[in-house]
């Protein structure tokens, strides 16, 4: 009975050409159809024309504008909360940190929808407290400096968290050892922790620059009006006017992007390279200081900016819902739920868009449960050289700017699909394998980690009890990773029910995501309606976030992506 | 069932540097219990993993009987070897209870009904868990579990039981009896047995043979009783028993169990003769009226007799019992009764 199984290996050997296959098919293909389309139309000529249009260097300018502001709004307002909620003593850290990270997790959109709501003339909170600006003013949002800031309240929780990571991991006995050496609690934050956290700092802001430059949700909703185009928007607008050069247009743009986010993202991946000191010292115990009197004053700068950033827009937005058309002033007697009415039993787009959200997300999260246990599973027992690679392809498709990958999707589909002949740009299906290619790193995480953490004795004993492969996948690790594969299933839906980037450039009538509805309901004035679909998915994001935190316990470290 | 024949087996690991296992034959007999016994690092437990098909060999062979389990080429995997193990860390199943972790072996198997639930039984009655079936193996201590791991292996009448170091995580009360339950555990199934330990005390107590190992060689195999009066080398001596290694100018003789009265002539005249390592083991020592000087430098209490040590002339250590109190820093003559050269 042999089986030229190599070194006890405990996988049989279709599991690699399965990962293998699975990655081409997901990363490999489609970013390689992406530079393949761009470099040819790079010295085919018909790049000259696209990159001597004043416009397209205008959108390149506004995109680093945008960003570059946005980093730096992040940074002040991420970094600082960081700095403030795990160094010093004040109360409540786990409702701030919690609320701190909402703002990531709400598609952009609803962040823009919201913001809008609480500012300019047509505000419904502000008429409602008699604050609102005279009719005619200019709505401020719609801006450079409008986009940077939501950009900023956007992105700061990525700041937050990577700067928590590393303020988490200093060690306090360090720390405490400058203190007995005479040093005062600033000269400790100014030469011991400010310098061991830079890289914490760096990373951040690389990373929240990266999704800044990919951003599309924000710059079409608050840019478009204001005739600020960013690549993402100006990539929309270009298969909006479809003519004969836009595939290769959209391939160029969509490279400019990449290009700027392979530089954000090898300044991460650099800076954190050189982190290994971490883990040096007593790590877990947190360094502390007391603030004293000034306690309170810090606890109420950290509830005023979640106040700011996040309490008043949802009011606003939640008013906004309320009021009974755009524009008309909120009081008791005017608020009405209609709106809700409206998109929840009323328009068959809103519903269309529900179900495809819904169906997307959840056929998402599960197909790619399957594909992900199996590959984590290779990924994590595999000697071969070849694993790291596979992993660092695996990571790629969500690592770019969505739109990015709805482009290169969109070159591989166009034509029919080769020998079986059937073509599903167009259908609800091209958006579903975007999914599974884009979403493929966040359903791995989960699964990886809980692969990481477990005994291989537990399914050496199995093989030894005889089962094969299927059987103890089936009986032993399945089970054992069953909640972080729970995890995945719902950080998956979550973010894919949010999702607006890849949507908005592959959707077509009848497959309409909630995304596109917000943005589609908002374009055509009826902003109330867009404001109730918004607090709808709000209300469904904070639901799936309250359940993944109370998992959370059960869960390896690092799954629940705003704990750290 | 049949002979487990290691072959010329050798596993050098990609990382490099010197193979793990370097180049071990040996050969346990049919329902042997084999002791593999060597410091950590020496390679025993990739041996064992070998044994069991969890790693493959780079050279040599592992054969039960005429079938061929492993060589360089093909291995048969571990599925298909109908062997067991008990692991270091039980490997029980959190999810599974008891009943279900003792019975996943016959599951596999697609024994079901009540054939199943009756061969559960008498294995858990085995290890004494009856009234645990139902438990979850958190629920249980360490014993516990390893009595249930145990009862896992017992289920499916195996060819070969592996164990890997199964009372490291225990403590001393417990070991004791647990060596009890795996001597009965050998009697009763009459499986050929493979046990891993660094624990020399363990091994001697429950081995039908014992093979030592350091730095991927093999160094003896033997019964317990033969290792331990005919140790061959340093490291074995060393590490089987208790005893004190000294140089002794005994090189030129030829007969290797050396009497006092030997020892004496030998030392008597010695000046310029080889020295060689003897094993002097503390049993042989005895403190006498006459004999050579040695001074006391520890005297350990340990209940039924005084444990020392004895410093010779050139400050070579013994070791020694003793029924009568000494105190340290007290000369005494000793005799010695019996060495062996190494």
């Amino acid at each position: 009975m042999f089986r030229s199984q190599n070194r006890g290996n405990s996988q049989p050997r279709w599991l690699f050409s399965f990962v293998v296959v699975v990655i081409f098919f997901l990363s490999v293909l489609p970013l390689g159809r992406l530079a393949a389309t761009g470099f040819s139309s790079l010295f085919n000529g018909g790049a000259r024309a696209l990159l001597s249009d004043p416009v397209v260097w205008q959108a390149v300018y506004d995109t680093l504008t945008t960003s570059i502001l946005g980093m730096i709004a992040a940074v002040i307002l991420g970094g600082g909360f960081a700095l403030l909620l795990t160094l010093f003593d004040v109360r409540g850290k786990t409702a701030l940190g919690f609320l701190f990270m909402l703002p990531t997790m709400i598609p952009p959109q609803v962040t823009a929808l919201s913001w809008i709501g609480m500012t300019g003339p047509s505000s419904a909170l502000l008429k409602a407290i008699g604050m609102a600006p005279p009719l005619g003013s200019p709505q401020p949002l719609y801006s450079i400096g409008g986009i940077a800031l939501l950009y900023g309240v956007q992105n700061a929780p990525l700041v937050f968290l990577s700067l928590r990571a590393g303020l988490l991991a200093l060690p306090r006995d360090g720390v405490e050892a400058a203190g007995l050496s005479g040093a005062s609690s600033w000269q400790v934050l100014k030469d011991i922790i400010l310098p061991l956290s830079l890289p914490g700092f760096v990373a951040g802001a690389a990373i929240a620059f990266v999704s800044c430059v990919g951003n599309f949700g924000i710059p079409a909703i608050l840019g478009i009006p204001a005739s600020i185009y960013t690549l993402p928007t100006l990539i929309y607008s270009k298969f909006a006017a479809f003519g004969t050069n836009t595939f290769a247009d959209v391939s160029l743009l969509s490279g400019l992007i990449a290009i700027l986010s392979v530089i954000g993202l090898t300044v991460e991946e650099r800076v954190l390279r050189g982190r290994d000191y971490r883990v040096i010292g007593l790590s877990g115990q947190v360094a502390m200081f007391r603030l004293g009197n000034w306690r309170l004053i810090g606890e109420l700068v950290l509830w005023l900016a979640i106040f700011i950033t996040l309490v008043m827009p949802l009011t606003a937005l939640i008013a906004s819902s309320l009021a009974p058309a755009y524009g008309v002033p909120l009081t008791p007697t005017t608020a009405t739920l209609d709106a809700y009415r409206e998109v929840l039993f009323k328009q068959s787009i809103t519903r269309t868009a529900f179900t495809n959200s819904v169906s997307l997300s959840l056929a998402t999260a599960l197909g790619l449960l399957v594909v992900t246990v199996l590959t984590g599973y290779y990924l994590v027992r595999s000697k071969s050289r070849l694993a790291p690679v596979l992993s660092a392809l695996a990571e790629i498709p969500y690592a770019l700017p969505g739109i990015v990958l709805a482009v290169a999707l969109i070159l591989v589909f166009a034509a029919p699909i080769p020998i079986i002949g059937i073509s599903i740009y167009g259908t609800i299906w091209i958006i579903l394998v975007a999914y599974f290619s884009s979403f493929f790193a966040v359903s791995l995480k989960p699964v990886v980690s809980a692969f990481r953490q477990l005994d291989p004795s537990l399914e050496e004993a199995a093989r030894l009890a005889g089962a094969g492969f299927g059987r103890r996948l089936v009986d032993i690790v399945v089970p054992l990773v069953a909640p972080a594969a729970g995890a995945s299933v719902i950080l998956v839906f979550l973010i894919a029910c949010n999702e607006l980037t890849v949507s908005a450039i592959l959707w077509s009538a009848g497959t309409q995501t909630l995304g596109v509805a917000i943005y589609n309901l908002d374009d055509s004035g009826s902003f109330n309606l867009a404001a109730a679909l918004s607090v709808l998915v709000v209300i469904m994001v904070i639901a799936m976030m309250l359940v993944l935190e109370l998992m959370a316990k059960r869960l390896p470290k690092g799954v629940v992506p705003w704990r750290s | 069932m049949a002979k487990l024949i290691l072959n010329r087996l050798s596993k050098a690991f990609e990382t490099g540097g010197r193979p793990a296992v370097n180049d071990v034959s040996l050969e346990v007999r049919d329902g042997g219990f084999l002791a593999l016994l060597g410091p950590s690092g020496c390679g025993k437990t990739t041996v064992l993993r070998m044994i069991a098909g969890f790693e493959q060999p780079t050279d040599g062979s592992i054969l039960l009987g005429d079938r061929v389990l492993a060589d360089a080429g093909e291995m048969v995997a571990p599925e298909h070897r109908n062997m067991a193990m008990v692991f270091q860390s039980y490997a029980l199943w959190p999810h599974m209870s008891v009943a279900d972790n003792v019975g996943y072996p016959l599951k596999v198997r697609g024994v079901t009904g009540e054939r199943r639930s009756t061969k559960i039984r008498e294995a858990l009655a085995a290890v004494r868990l009856e009234a645990y079936a139902d438990r979850r193996p958190a629920d249980l201590s360490g014993g516990q579990r390893q009595r249930v791991a145990l009862a896992r292996c017992l289920v499916t009448e195996p060819d070969v039981v592996l164990l890997d170091e199964p009372l490291a995580n225990l403590d001393r009360h417990l070991r004791q009896e647990m060596e009890e339950t795996f001597r009965e555990f050998h009697q009763r199934s009459g499986a050929t047995m493979i046990y891993v330990t660094h624990d020399q005390a363990e091994a001697m107590a429950l081995a039908t043979d014992v093979a030592v190992m350091s730095e991927g060689r093999l160094l003896q195999v033997a019964s317990p009783q033969e290792i331990y009066a005919r140790p061959e080398g340093r490291l074995v001596g060393g590490l089987v028993g208790q005893g004190a290694i000294v140089a002794w100018p005994a090189a030129s003789v030829e007969n290797r169990r050396l009497d006092w009265d030997v020892l004496q002539q030998l030392l008597s005249r010695s000046h310029g003769a080889d020295c060689a390592d003897i094993l002097i083991r503390p049993q042989d020592v005895e403190i006498a009226g006459e004999g050579v000087p040695a001074r006391v430098t520890s005297v350990l209490f340990e209940g039924e007799r005084y444990a020392l040590k004895l410093a010779l002339g050139d400050e070579q250590v013994l070791r020694a019992f003793s029924r009568q109190p000494v105190k340290v820093g007290d000369m005494v003559a000793i005799i010695i009764r019996s060495a062996w050269r190494l």
